[in-house]
């Protein structure tokens, strides 16, 4: 009846595209302003509540795009009106965008939810429970801002998004920003996610202006019409610049250095920005512009090879982390790394196709990621309060594995839905990973062969590390008091987490090889788009990958654990690769010490080049010398110059001279007036005289 | 006669009347001198009247002589008015307008 009269193209719900926007900005304004009275329940209630209206909304739009395809452009408000420069706030509701939309509001509803729950022990844990509505606040913030990025209809209004989610990506990372390393690495961190970003959105922002220069507009729809009119090396110059911007928001080769360290915030940020939505916008934006891109091969080539190679090098160095969130934060890059090979190679349907099964799954990781961690917490507190000490002495830091253990007994809903979401990272058959996966490398082996093979190896390691990280955590024995005494979380927590392995179970039906719902659903949008075919050979090879990772973690990190846990302490390596592999897993363990090379060629030249226009060029040049020295000192001498002898000794010596030669003149004037008539009578004597002489002689 | 003789007479009057004016200190007889340069005027009036046989010369002395008895007698009561006060008639002391 009315779903019939929507999907046929009578009934359209278009025009309510604003208010994926407007309902995150009801609920962030009610909890800013009401909120500082109400309880944690109403504060998480109405911040998810307005998520999930935001979803209700997409998903009319995408009922609405079934019986529409080629979908609609919703205009709201003029922004800037200048001259050739036309910019407005509109909304472009095509397939593409939905998607994003979709997966957006419906993994942030989720995390909304389990916030709800994670947050109230968190502010707990750190000892502030007034924050509690300034996360939800801040969460709101970044759906309406990931809204404007995804629902815009130019490079602008998106680029207003862009730097909003970098914003809330910021606020969140740095949420306890008294808390970190020295109390200070929260905000350290949080500043390095920005900074790094900005680097990637100088990129954005050249490849947009150079956007206006050729094309004179940003709308989608203008430039793309006008792109096979404008040069190659232009559209080159620009898909390049663009792929810094994507670097830097995607976490690719060379900007992918905040992502781990955004692992500081709570997790389910890590969860909702760092892995589900903010940091699939580079992939998103690919999508987009992929008119641009399909017209300079070139440029593709680099996107892929960028993606690929990150792809490989993160989930190298996810083997030998030891923070269960460094290891996520590792393989979100990495796995991001596929998506941008895919859309790098044009396989811009495997590429969206993997960005939605990631968001499943990855978020499912962090959110029971979450779990494991307050598990452990509890654990802690737990010791805490019966009075005993913290096992080992020192501090138990609750993200470490190498403190858990054998958390599959105490934490039984929280295992399986992690090894559901590992498995589907692994890209074992049939979860919704190795569909994705599968059609990625598909693609790859007829496309760029090189691509392929980097892809395949980094699908090994991601299987490895997957598999030493469901080792490490939940098996074996407990390596600490704190694992023991771990338990289970409430619903609250685990709800969302069954529906989001739920997902991860079955989100391959999206699009399966054969059917290709999800691809022709994007082609609407994505003109270039063509279902691929399936290759068994690929499928088979992958599984075969997935499976000797997994295998090679079980010998390694079961069997050979087991042998070296009887040794003692002193003498036990904190993992059984670093005997295997020395150097090479210490070089992993440091992440290629890329921070600190980072540090030597560019932090600490440009400090210290700063500190010299500081120091030196601002205070010692232009404040002491030139404008102490120069301008001050040399003013007073002028002044003292001019004020000495000039207006001292000149003029005042004039106008005295002036007063003086006067006074002497009155007073040699005045001898004349002697008071005697008889020289009076004289003078007129001689004026007569004068007088009459002059008229006689004349 | 001719009449040289008595513009030159004239001037020689009115020369010792300027010449009195400025040396006498005595206020009254710097106004005797002062009659006598108008005497000497007179005196040049006649001559040329009879010169040229008109009588403008000769009515133009009545003038001189009414003014001259006037100014006598202003400026008597001011040398009277003076005495009063300074109780000399040495113009040399009527200096108090000195400087």
């Amino acid at each position: 009846m009315l779903l019939q009269e929507i999907t046929s193209g009578g009934l359209s719900f278009f025009n309510l595209a604003p208010w994926i926007v407007f309902f995150p900005t009801i609920g962030l304004l009610f909890n800013i302003l009401f909120g500082g009275r109400l309880s944690e329940k109403i504060i998480g209630g109405v911040a998810s509540a307005a998520a999930g209206l935001a979803f209700l909304v997409s998903a009319l739009l995408a009922v609405s795009l079934v019986g529409h395809p080629e979908g609609m452009v919703v205009p709201l408000a003029e922004w800037i009106r200048i001259g050739e420069l036309d910019i407005r706030w509109a909304f472009q509701v095509d397939t593409l965008s939905v998607t994003m939309m979709l997966v957006v509001t419906g993994v942030g509803t989720l995390i909304h939810i389990y916030s709800i729950g994670y947050m109230h022990e968190d502010v707990r844990f750190q000892g502030d429970t007034t924050r509690f509505r300034r996360f939800f606040v801040y969460m709101n913030l970044f759906i309406i801002a990931m809204m404007i990025l995804v629902g815009s209809d130019n490079y602008m209004m998106l680029f207003v998004g862009w730097e909003g989610v970098g914003l809330c990506s910021y606020l969140l990372i740095g949420f306890w920003f008294e808390k970190g390393e020295g109390g200070i690495g929260n905000a350290i961190a949080a500043k390095k996610a920005f900074i790094t970003n900005r680097i990637g959105d100088f990129g954005f922002i050249i490849a947009a202006l150079l956007m206006f220069w050729a094309f004179g507009s940003f709308n989608f729809e203008e430039v793309f019409s006008l792109a096979p009119e404008i040069a190659g090396t232009i559209i080159l110059a620009i898909t390049l610049f663009m792929l810094l911007g994507v670097t830097g928001k995607s976490a690719q080769i060379p900007l992918y250095v905040w992502l781990p360290d955004a692992m500081a915030g709570p997790t389910p940020v890590s969860a909702l920005i760092h892995a589900a939505t903010m940091v699939t916008a580079g992939v998103y934006l690919v999508a987009r512009s992929y008119p641009l891109y399909v017209q300079v091969p070139e440029a593709q080539n680099v996107v892929a090879l960028v993606g690929g190679a990150t792809a490989l090098f993160a989930a190298t160095i996810a083997v030998a982390q030891f923070d269960i969130k460094k290891v996520l934060a590792y393989s979100t890059i990495s796995q991001l790394g596929f998506m941008v090979a895919a859309v790098g190679i044009g396989a811009f349907g495997a590429g969206m196709f993997h960005l939605v099964t990631h968001a499943f799954f990855k978020a499912l990781l962090f959110l029971s990621a979450g779990s494991v961690i307050l598990g452990v917490e509890h654990g802690l507190h737990h010791l805490e309060h019966a009075g005993g000490h913290v096992g080992g002495g020192g501090h138990v830091d609750p993200q470490d594995m190498r403190v858990m253990g054998g958390l599959r007994t105490r934490m039984r809903t929280t295992f399986v839905v992690y090894l559901i979401g590992a498995l589907a990272l692994a890209g074992i058959w049939p979860l919704a990973g190795f569909w994705s996966k599968d059609e990625i490398l598909a693609e790859a082996l007829h496309l760029n062969p090189t691509v392929y093979w980097l892809l395949t190896i980094a699908a090994f390691f991601t299987a490895f590390y997957m598999g030493r990280q469901i080792l490490l955590v939940f098996f074996g024995d407990p390596r600490s008091e704190a694992a023991a005494h771990a338990g289970e979380n409430p619903p609250i927590i685990t709800a969302p987490l069954m529906f989001l392995a739920f997902l991860s179970v079955f989100g391959g039906l999206l699009n399966l090889p054969g059917l290709h719902t999800f691809t022709s659903w994007l082609e609407h949008t994505i003109e270039v788009l063509h279902p691929g075919e399936f290759n068994l050979q690929v499928a088979l090879i992958s599984t075969g990958v997935a499976l000797l990772g997994l295998a090679g973690s079980w010998l390694i990190y079961s069997r050979r654990y087991r042998q070296l846990a009887q040794l003692p302490p002193a003498r036990r390596p904190d993992d059984p690769l670093r005997p295997l592999f020395g150097p090479v897993f210490s070089l992993l363990a440091h992440k290629y010490w890329i921070d600190e090379i980072y540090g030597l060629l560019i932090l600490r030249p440009y400090q210290a080049a700063c500190r010299f226009l500081a120091e030196t060029v601002d205070w010692r040049f232009w404040h002491d010398w030139f404008h102490d020295s120069l301008i001050w000192r040399g003013f007073d001498r002028l002044a003292g110059a001019l004020g000495g002898p000039v207006d001292l000794r000149v003029i005042d010596g004039l106008a005295n001279w002036l007063a003086n030669a006067t006074v002497r003149l009155a007073g040699s004037l005045r001898h004349l007036q002697t008071g005697y008539v008889r020289n009076y009578a004289l003078s007129v004597f001689l004026g007569v005289i004068a007088i009459l002489g002059y008229l006689i002689f004349r | 006669m001719p009449v040289t003789y008595y513009v030159i007479l004239s001037a020689i009057l009115f020369t010792l009347g300027a010449v009195g004016v400025l040396i006498r200190r005595n206020a009254i007889v710097i106004f005797m001198s002062v009659e006598l340069m108008l005497n000497a005027a007179n005196l040049a009036f006649v001559a040329f009247s009879q010169l040229y046989g008109t009588l403008n010369g000769q009515v133009f002395v009545f003038f001189v002589v009414t003014v001259a008895a006037a100014e006598v007698a202003v400026g008597l009561a001011l040398i009277v008015a003076i005495f009063r006060t300074k109780h000399s008639i040495n113009v040399d002391e009527i200096s108090s307008l000195k400087n």
